[in-house]
């Protein structure tokens, strides 16, 4: 490790702001988006279900580059955005939308499949016990789809740390700015010399994604314990 | 109670065709699976919608479907005991129990959660996790956590079938305790006979989806004796067990009946089936049964081989199964004096 250099650390950091950020913007739009696909009656749920998994079967490069249509200066939001300030392309807010977007389907997938695993019945009692929609939704529905979130934040997390295609489009790669680990090692694959760099890189990659995994065990066997009370 | 209801539902090929009024407090829905029970409680309860129909309740339409009414589940105050309990896995005893009493409003809540939780005897679990419960012990509290909500009347889908054969019954005990002393009308649906003529007054029959009969529990009974292929059971209820040599004295009216099984203390329910009673036109004498008792003949009813008499003994009364040849030997007719005789080993406890 003692062969990192400070821009290899940058890296780290803007991964770790870049993954965070990604995961904690995304689990409300997840948690009600697998809410509206398992409970909800709604017309064209098909379509609906096809919208969210769509990034998981287009490249990222696409996805990126429909994200700069969007927010780029001449897209759809891009002006609007400049006239309150807001800068998207080329920044590290870029970089935390393209990794959201990519890694959604993997969070609804995951929270949904808790979902159905809840059994209608539970959800049955507590309406006839008086419980309206809303409160059913936090009392039960969400502290028994818990593990299924986790999971979810968990999956979003490492595709987050992962995540190139649509970053290094939407983002960019500058270093100190956009530059997370992949596209940092990317650079060191491209640089005569910078395999050894790269090599470190790929271990540090490897150990946050398996501290996640332990940490993410952890916390589902608590989960786990809770409900064997 | 006042319970007015004419619904019809398709359910996946299934259809439903139903319409009563019910003012009795206790009421059962008896009928084989399949015959529409479970599917007429989630309409009445509002976890499934009519095709169409009304649905009235003590003057208040629930449903109407000519004048677009449906009256969402949570504000129907229709409380519902699931086949299988169905606690909340994820909250102890306590906060299943307090769910539905939390979100009644306070001038409702007429049952205290202490009291009903010492009646159904479950106070001592209050801290546990609902996973470490014997499955009585999860109905107990599924039933306690329904009252609680204060519903204005309590559905209860197949309760007992989800229990051991030996711990079936030992919930009724409780489910007469509360509802007696919470007067919580109550609309049970069963296929068990026993468990109909335990806790309703009136039943629904339903079959096919519709309903075929509506008659008192006892008279269903009664039916049995021709169609069941067990036969009629008389459901007796024998107070204060004592030692009697190595078997039990019971009193049961004005007799005292001797059993092999022992009881707890207080009042025990037994079953009796009408084909184990024994009758004689005079006293046998000697007999290696060991109940004896003269008893006068009230009635005769049945069809086919299987006739039953109806008896008035000792301030109580009796079904014995007797064929056609028996009655005309022993002469049995109203009013007759016969003898039954009964085998200590005959009686099964229930609870």
């Amino acid at each position: 490790m003692q062969n990192l250099s400070p821009q290899d650390m940058q890296a780290i950091w803007l991964s770790a702001q870049v993954a965070i950020a990604a995961t904690l913007i995304t689990v409300p739009f997840g948690f009600v988006a697998a809410y509206l696909l398992v409970f909800v009656r709604l017309p064209g749920k098909a379509l609906i279900e096809g919208v969210v998994n769509l990034p998981l079967v287009l490249p990222p490069v696409v996805v990126g580059y429909l994200l700069l249509l969007l927010f780029g200066q001449a897209g759809v939001l891009g002006p609007l955005l400049q006239s309150l300030g807001i800068r998207i392309i080329f920044t590290l807010k870029g970089a935390v939308i393209a990794s959201a977007v990519v890694g959604f389907p993997l969070l609804v997938r995951s929270i949904r499949t808790g979902m159905e695993d809840i059994d209608e019945r539970y959800l049955q009692a507590s309406r006839t016990l008086g419980a309206r929609w809303w409160d059913t939704l936090v009392t039960i529905i969400l502290p028994l789809s818990g593990r299924a979130v986790l999971a979810g934040m968990t999956l979003m997390f490492a595709r987050s740390l992962g995540e190139f295609g649509a970053t290094i489009i939407l983002a960019g790669n500058i270093p100190g700015v956009t530059q997370t680990i992949p596209l940092a090692i990317y650079e060191y694959t491209n640089t005569p010399g910078g395999d050894r760099m790269a090599l470190s890189l790929c271990l540090v990659s490897i150990v946050i994604s398996f501290v996640v995994l332990l940490a993410n065990e952890a916390v589902s066997r608590k989960f786990r314990q809770r409900a064997r009370q | 109670m006042n319970l007015d209801v004419s619904v019809r539902k398709n359910y996946g090929g299934f259809k439903l065709d139903v319409a009563f009024c019910l003012t009795e407090n206790r009421c059962g829905i008896f009928g084989p699976s399949g015959s529409g029970k479970s599917t007429l409680m989630h309409l009445l309860a509002g976890l499934l919608e009519p095709d169409e129909g009304v649905i009235e309740l003590a003057g208040q339409t629930l449903f109407d479907s000519a004048r677009h009414i449906n009256v969402p589940p949570e504000k129907r105050r229709i409380g519902v005991v699931f086949q299988h309990a169905h606690l909340f896995p994820h909250m102890n005893v306590r906060r299943n129990l307090l769910y539905g009493w939390k979100r009644t409003p306070e001038a409702e809540r007429r049952i205290d959660p202490q009291t009903l939780a010492r009646v159904l005897q479950i106070d001592h679990l209050l801290e546990r996790g609902v996973n470490a419960l014997s499955g009585g012990e999860r109905q107990r509290v599924a039933l306690g956590r329904t009252v609680l909500a204060c519903p204005r009347l309590i559905l209860m889908d197949e309760p007992l079938s989800g229990l051991d054969e030996e711990l079936k019954f030992q919930i009724i005990p409780y489910l007469n305790k509360v509802f007696s002393e919470f007067a919580v009308p109550l609309l049970f649906i069963s296929h068990s006979l026993h468990e109909m003529r335990l806790m309703a007054e009136e039943v629904l029959v339903f079959e096919a989806g519709r309903m075929q009969q509506r008659l008192p529990a006892e008279e269903l009974a009664r039916g049995s004796l021709v169609t069941g292929s067990r036969g009629y059971a008389n459901l007796l209820t024998l107070r204060a067990p004592r030692p009697h040599g190595d078997l039990w004295l019971y009193r049961w009216g004005e007799v005292d009946l001797v059993l092999t099984e022992s009881g707890a203390a207080g009042d025990n329910v037994f079953e009796l089936a009408a084909k184990d009673i024994t009758l004689f036109k005079r006293h046998p004498e000697a007999s290696s049964a060991r109940n004896i008792l003269p008893c006068r003949v009230e009635g005769l009813f049945g069809a086919g081989n299987r006739i039953g008499v109806e008896l008035a003994c000792g301030g109580g009364r009796l079904i014995c199964q007797i064929v056609p040849d028996s009655v005309r030997e022993l002469d049995v007719r109203q009013g007759a004096e016969v003898i039954a005789v009964i085998k200590a080993s005959a009686f099964h406890r229930l609870y």
